[in-house]
């Protein structure tokens, strides 16, 4: 009576076993597909903050560039470069104390 | 009794097997009919779902690295860009639609009807590459199946014209062409990697199978160049090329300290953002280090260089540059009057051909090849650039008397912009030769002694007496600063000989003489008008280029006046 109840307990618990690991193969398959599509947001973004950073760096360049800062500082401000007279020369005396000098 | 029940119960329970068999039997038929039905009526359903699962290789792109100038400002950086394909085999369902297509390509409806029916069997091909992205929005509205956008990179050059020569371009294949971008391609472009992947049939991957091989990143490329410098020597070089009419021009800058080329520009040239369709060969061509030119005088200080090396000149020793020398039938004199008998000095200050050649005649012909070749004359430089050029010195085996007077006051004898910097450079550096680099070292390479210090002391001495007021190159000066150079005009060689009316003007130099920190090469090829010495046109770029470089790097002067506005501070807080 007991090796049957044995057998039929044991064949119930593989066949529960069964089951569960079927079910828990569509879990993890669909766990894996959301990371998967997770993984791939994060690389959109990714993208995304790259081509952000380009883009800021070529704007960046474009306000920066010489060509277009010198005229407007020399007309609208006014600005020259200092010579003769303006300008002062600033002498350090030498520190003996300090080995840079 | 027992046995009649046995029977009974076994007939009872008899049903429950057959019914179990039955059930059995009808859910096999039921599989068998299901698949029976899927092989032979509807085929598509399977056909479909298969299609729905495609295991493909694709390619892990990587992005392009920038280049940047020495302090990190972008020269050239990519940016993304969609271009539109079509898969034929899926457009062709909706062939009474390309007429749409077209109109939003704005391209001809036969010649896009052509590539989409042509080759029905191909899976991909390009539509229109590197569209706005208000026209791709426009095609993808249109839903046509098939019809998708693929990312492409498209390089953006921030500085333009100004940077054109070194930083070169690239091809819409998104390789290098020219310049820095090709020579470093490789380092720049990184590797693809790739992996297997499921996709399904529209091409939307929904899986990672694995990984084949993994992709290296691009990486950026630190140059030499400083942008400002860059700039400031650009702008000089096309002012003086636009108003004296050149044919071309070049200004190289070099760090005589680690041999780094802090700035390198070329009149004519090009905006690398203009359209492809724009380009001219002669507008990009990098004339710094391809295009040769005779050196004339600014040729001088090297060959002067032999003969401090020989032991039997200085720069106070007498030169007889009276006269006229007669060699090989060809009678060589002074264009300004005769000088009479002075100091190396002044043969070099008043740049005499007459005392230049008396000078290199004592002179044995290998003793001056050696160490012109030590300064890299008719060598390459380590630039690795595209297209460099050799440059050109003869073999003095075979120099007879007259290559010798020749080559004394630098004709004879072909050099590079760049080349010429590398020699003036040595000079600077207390004779020692630095490779030149286009790339930001970290470290400043040993170099290799081309001359003694000594000599390079002297030459330094006797250049700066060449842009004193007694020197061509007075033009050059520049306030508040010890500055060596010397100055060069020569006449083009053409078909039947020396031209009047074509010339070269070259000044080379460096700056602060004491402790030089730039030199600077400025060449201008024919120009036109009065005004075609190098002391006349080409001194007072290099005195511009060299005043606002030495302000911009913040370089302390060394030639101070008497100390009428000298404040002395003390300081109170070390930084």
């Amino acid at each position: 009576m007991s090796k049957q109840l044995v057998e039929i307990v044991g064949v119930v618990m593989l066949a529960a076993a069964v089951v569960a690991s079927g079910i828990w193969i569509v879990e993890v398959e669909h766990r894996s597909r959301q990371l998967f599509i997770e993984t791939e947001a994060q690389n959109r973004e990714l993208d995304r903050l790259q081509t952000d950073w380009g883009r800021l760096q070529i704007e960046q360049g474009m306000f920066a560039t010489h060509s277009r800062i010198e005229p407007l500082v020399r007309q609208r401000s006014d600005f020259t470069v200092p010579s003769g007279d303006q300008l002062v020369v600033v002498v350090e005396p030498a520190d003996p104390a300090d080995p840079a000098d | 009794m027992k046995k009649a029940a046995k029977t009974t119960v076994a007939e009872r329970a008899r049903w429950r097997g057959v019914l179990l068999l039955v059930g059995f039997a009808l859910g096999g038929c039921a599989l068998e009919g299901r698949i029976l039905y899927l092989q032979l009526v509807d085929k598509d359903f399977l056909a479909e779902q298969a299609d729905d699962r495609h295991i493909r290789t694709v390619q892990i792109p990587t992005h392009r690295g920038s280049l940047t100038d020495r302090y990190g400002e972008p020269l050239a950086v990519s940016t993304p860009v969609d271009s539109l394909y079509a898969n034929p085999k899926e457009l062709k369902s909706a062939v009474d639609r390309l007429g749409e297509l077209a109109a939003a390509l704005e391209q001809d409806d036969e010649s896009l009807a052509r590539r989409i029916t042509s080759n029905p069997e191909r899976e991909f091909v390009f539509l229109e590459r590197r569209v706005t992205p208000a026209k791709a929005q426009r095609v993808l509205e249109l839903g046509l199946p098939g019809v998708g956008t693929v990312r492409e990179y498209r390089r953006y050059y921030p500085a333009g014209e100004v940077t054109g020569h070194v930083v070169g371009f690239t091809d819409v294949d998104d390789k290098g062409q020219e310049g820095l971008e090709a020579e470093f391609d490789h380092y720049l472009k990184g590797e693809p990697g790739s992996k297997r992947v499921m996709q399904n049939r529209r091409g939307q991957v929904f899986d990672d199978v694995e990984l084949l091989r993994a992709a290296r990143a691009g990486r950026d490329l630190r140059t030499s160049l400083d942008l400002r410098l860059q700039y400031l020597a650009y702008r000089e070089l096309k002012a003086v090329v636009g108003d004296s009419g050149a044919r071309w021009g070049s200004v190289v800058v070099l760090d005589p300290r680690t041999g780094e080329v802090l700035a390198m520009v070329n009149q004519p040239s090009q905006n690398p953002n203009a359209d492809r369709s724009e380009y001219r060969a002669e507008n990009y061509r990098n004339r710094a280090v391809t295009d040769i030119f005779e050196p004339g005088s600014s040729f001088k200080p090297l060959v002067m260089a032999a003969a401090l090396e020989s032991g039997a000149f200085g720069p106070r020793t007498p030169v007889d540059s009276s006269g006229a020398i007669l060699v090989d039938n060809r009678i060589i004199t002074e264009e300004g009057g005769d000088l009479g008998r002075v100091t190396l000095t002044t043969v070099l200050a008043k740049s005499s051909n007459v005392g230049s050649a008396r000078v290199a005649l004592t002179l044995e012909p290998r003793a001056i090849s050696d160490v012109l070749t030590r300064f890299g004359i008719g060598r390459l430089t380590d630039s690795a650039f595209p297209g460099e050029s050799l440059g050109l010195l003869t073999d003095p085996k075979r120099w007879r008397t007259v290559e010798q007077v020749t080559l004394s006051y630098g004709y004879g004898v072909a050099v590079t912009t760049l080349q010429l910097a590398r020699a003036y450079g040595a000079i600077a550096a207390d004779g020692m030769l630095r490779p030149v680099s286009l790339l930001a070292l970290d470290e400043p390479p040993p170099g290799e002694r081309v001359i003694s210090a000594d000599t390079a002391a002297d030459l330094t001495t006797m250049l700066e007496a060449v842009v004193s007021n007694e020197g061509t190159g007075y033009r050059a000066a520049v306030r508040n600063y010890h500055v060596a150079g010397k100055t060069g005009t020569t006449r083009k060689a053409g078909v039947g000989g020396y031209h009047d009316d074509r010339h070269g003007a070259i000044f080379a130099g460096f700056a602060p003489a004491t402790n030089p920190r730039l030199v600077v090469v400025v060449m201008i090829d024919e120009p036109q008008g009065a005004a075609y010495h190098g002391g006349d046109i080409a001194a007072p770029v290099f005195g511009n280029i060299v005043s606002g470089a030495l302000r911009v790097l913040a370089v302390p002067p060394d030639a101070l006046p008497a100390p009428a506005t000298t404040v002395v501070a003390r300081a109170q807080v070390r930084p």
